[in-house]
């Protein structure tokens, strides 16, 4: 009986451990570190500064001076977050009380929950770094990234408002066209690894090469070159597809501030409008890291070694835990990167030409993607 | 008129786009490789960097007294520059000399000269308008405070910041 009840309390504390970590550790300062490098990436893109004053406000404790660390303005976000945290709560009269509450949640909690099945790391102190490893890994996000439609389009329906009613329709019919492209151009990947776990996924992508960089493994088969084709265009699919779910320029359409306002958050202030912020933020940490798994190798790096759970407690073990950690949150950081970089290099789309090249062109060149990676699957060993 | 606007005809690299996105991040890329180098120059740190040097001649800042070569009060409070003011900025309270001074049956002096900062609009027309020359916009620009009294300057305030301006009156002066 000792068994039965003691095993359930461990997985708990393990899991609500990891997912602690994961959120508050890892996930919410990056997300707040994005925002401060969008600022300050988009800043000197455009031969400006940024925001390079706010330290550390150890002066508060006593201290002469703020902390100034390398770049400045590292104190950005902490300041954000306080403003954020202490303006008022305006609420609307004209509207839906109870959805306009239900909205900010909404956008919130999908962009975490589907950190739940991402592999960040193999083992640390005798647990697999992942809160949940199931084997329909891959189908649970889209599931649940595509929820997070709901918290903009409750948003703009609530608001009672012209500017986020538009903005809202916008997003849902975008969400739901991208979907798909999104979707398809994941299959020919699922089809190579053979696997819906992402754990799974990593594993391959060690044995084989990462799928993006066939090369890692240390050796380059005709059939991985050949390979390479279908996954460099539903990469690319992939990533486009990704912007446009997660609002990202050039696909912001759902709030772009030169024709509505701010879009479907309009009418949000101070924490509500945080959560929009932050949800939106998160989203991409979460895409990124689902680029990261599928394409760039998920934690692993290349040439060095890999812990296994008996060596996860010893001393090297740990170190080599806490460096695949530091690798899979390096790459979604260079993704995260990107992102940022193609924000401010490329304008916004038009609607009609953003629905062109979903239905015209991604869900087509996906789809032909699939029978081609099939082919090479059925004929080249 | 209704006029059609010609298209351009694309290649097929053109309308592939992806190469063109390419080219686009190559130059948002140099762009910040250039500011993280330092290369690039274009804004001005405010506190720390200023224009003050660059000032031209005519620039209007704050409304300011002057004294002349003798240390003599300019302004007669003929209360004009306060009629003038756009936004009412200026509240004169006129007064006399001290009967000691030897000027004191030649010419009267503000009791009170207190200029509202918050409403001054750097016009210009009391400095315009005063037939003493006794109020001059000056290179401050920089006005603050913490409070709506301490953006009032009071007389004292105001010869300190207008300090001693020589040479006649140019209504008195023969060659001007």
């Amino acid at each position: 009986m000792d068994f039965l009840n003691d095993i359930p309390w461990m997985l708990i504390a393990a899991s609500i451990a990891k997912t602690l970590f994961l959120i508050f550790g890892v996930v919410l300062p990056i997300v707040s570190y994005t925002v401060y490098a969008e600022r300050r990436v988009s800043a000197l893109i455009q031969d400006r500064l940024g925001p390079n004053r706010t330290g550390f406000p150890i002066s508060l404790f006593g201290f002469q001076k703020d902390l100034q660390l390398f770049l400045g303005g590292l104190g950005q976000p902490v300041a954000d977050a306080m403003k954020f945290l202490l303006k008022e709560e305006f609420t609307p009269g004209h509207v839906n009380k109870f959805y306009f509450w239900l909205a900010p949640v909404l956008a919130m909690v999908p962009a975490l929950s589907t950190l739940a099945v991402l592999p960040f790391g193999n083992f640390l102190f005798g647990q697999k770094m992942v809160v949940a490893d199931v084997n329909v890994g891959i189908l649970y996000v889209f599931a649940v990234a595509s929820v997070g439609v709901y918290g903009i389009v409750l948003a703009g329906w609530s608001s009672n408002s012209k500017y986020p009613f538009l903005g809202s329709i916008r997003a849902s019919s975008q969400m739901i066209s991208y979907e798909l492209s999104l979707g398809l151009s994941a299959v020919p990947v699922l089809m190579i690894i053979g696997n819906l776990n992402l754990s799974e996924a990593i594993q391959y992508q060690i044995d084989n090469g990462w799928l993006l960089l066939p090369f890692t493994d240390g050796k380059l088969t005709l059939r991985e070159l050949l390979l390479w084709i279908p996954v460099l265009v539903s990469f690319i699919i992939f990533t486009i597809s990704m912007f446009a779910e997660t609002n990202r320029l050039p696909f912001d359409l759902p709030e772009s501030e030169t024709e509505l306002v701010a879009g479907y958050h309009t009418e949000y202030s101070a924490m509500k409008f945080a959560l929009f912020f932050l949800g939106e933020y998160a989203a991409m940490i979460a895409g990124s890291s689902i680029i990261v798994v599928l394409f760039l190798g998920g934690w692993h790096v290349p040439f060095l070694p890999i812990n296994t759970l008996e060596s996860s407690t010893t001393p090297s073990g740990i170190a080599l835990g806490f460096l695949h950690i530091t690798a899979f949150f390096a790459k979604v950081v260079g993704i995260l990167i990107f992102f940022i970089w193609v924000r401010w290099t490329l304008p916004r789309f038009r609607f009609d030409q953003l629905m062109k090249l979903g239905w015209l062109y991604l869900f087509e060149i996906a789809l032909v993607n699939i029978f081609i990676t099939a082919a090479i699957l059925a004929w080249v060993k | 008129m209704a006029y059609t606007v010609r298209r351009p005809n694309l290649t097929f690299w053109e309308k592939l786009y992806l190469p063109n996105i390419v080219a686009g991040l190559a130059i948002t890329f140099n762009h910040l490789k250039k500011m993280l180098k330092g290369e690039t120059h274009v804004v001005m740190q405010y506190p720390e960097e200023k224009w003050d040097a660059h000032l031209p001649e005519y620039y209007r800042g704050a409304p300011t007294l002057v004294t002349d070569e003798h240390g003599r009060e300019r302004c007669v409070s003929c209360q004009l520059c306060e009629f003038i003011c756009p936004p009412r900025a200026i509240k004169i309270t006129p007064g006399s000399l001290p009967s000691d001074s030897q000027f004191a049956k030649v010419e009267k002096a503000p009791e009170a000269f207190d200029i509202d900062m918050s409403r001054c609009i750097y016009c210009g027309l009391c400095e315009e308008v005063c037939p003493e020359q006794a109020i001059y916009l000056r290179k401050d620009y920089a006005v603050t405070g913490e409070s709506r009294a301490d953006m009032v300057h009071h007389k004292d305030k105001l010869y300190e910041l207008g300090g001693t301006m020589p040479g006649l009156v140019h209504k008195w002066n023969p060659d001007k």
